[in-house]
């Protein structure tokens, strides 16, 4: 099961921070993972495709085209807001 | 020092304790970023942060690292509340010491305009009956934009 972290306003549309998910067979690299998604939730699929956010495979700044695993944390950053 | 905590802090201990640490160094510069009492459409703010465990430190470090790059400094302190904070709460410090004051003005000031702009933290503005997720305003990309221009 990969694992996929939902970071700010992402978190809230995803109904949680957290998700585990095995990964269907097309669903290789990070675009793929995005339309697995969007097959039971566009809203959410829409806002991961933005441009502001960036998506971070296993601590790693990843592109759409970063290859994934079962074994990958994927996670999904939309602008940040410290201090 | 990087820590990022629910814990509140206190930042005049944090303060005492930096300068004891930074004992010999010419100057030590603090910044502490507070929780203003009122959003921007007038209701009593409370906020609450979320981090990445792990990746939001490494942010910061490098962050740290790049302030090295640019300024000879000696102790660095950052200090980062996530969780629910309320009005009037420290929500970031940082501290530097060096040897001459120009290089600790000057480095905290980059730490806290790279902290708003480059560090993994998420914030939302709670208030009477409405939430929101905050985003950099472009002033804050303004200001982490002006150490580009000017090394």
């Amino acid at each position: 099961m990969a694992r996929i972290l939902f970071f700010g306003k992402l978190g809230d549309l995803a109904g949680g921070r957290a998700r585990e998910m095995a990964l269907p067979a097309d669903a290789c690299n990070v675009a793929g993972l995005i339309a697995a998604i969007r097959e039971s939730d566009v809203v959410l699929a829409d806002a991961l495709e933005e441009i502001s956010v960036r998506a971070v495979v296993n601590e790693e700044m990843a592109r759409a085209d970063t290859a994934i695993t079962d074994q990958d944390e994927i996670a999904f950053l939309p602008p940040v807001s410290g201090g | 020092m990087i820590r990022v905590s629910e814990e509140p802090f206190d930042p005049g201990a944090e303060l005492t304790a930096f300068e004891r640490a930074a004992d010999g160094a010419g100057a030590v510069a603090s910044f502490t970023g507070k929780v203003r009492a009122r959003a921007a459409s007038g209701a009593v703010n409370t906020l609450y942060l979320e981090h990445y465990p792990g990746l939001t430190e490494k942010s910061i470090a490098a962050i740290e690292a790049e302030a090295r790059e640019r300024w000879a400094l000696e102790h660095v302190n950052i200090i980062h509340r996530i969780g629910r904070l309320n009005p009037g709460d420290p929500i970031v410090m940082v501290c530097v010491s060096s040897a001459h004051r120009r290089d600790a003005f000057e480095a905290a000031d980059f730490l806290m305009d790279y902290l708003k702009t480059e560090a993994l933290f998420w914030k939302k503005e709670i208030t009477s009956g409405d939430e929101a997720w905050i985003e950099p305003r472009d002033q804050d990309y303004q200001d982490a934009a002006r150490w580009r221009k000017e090394k």
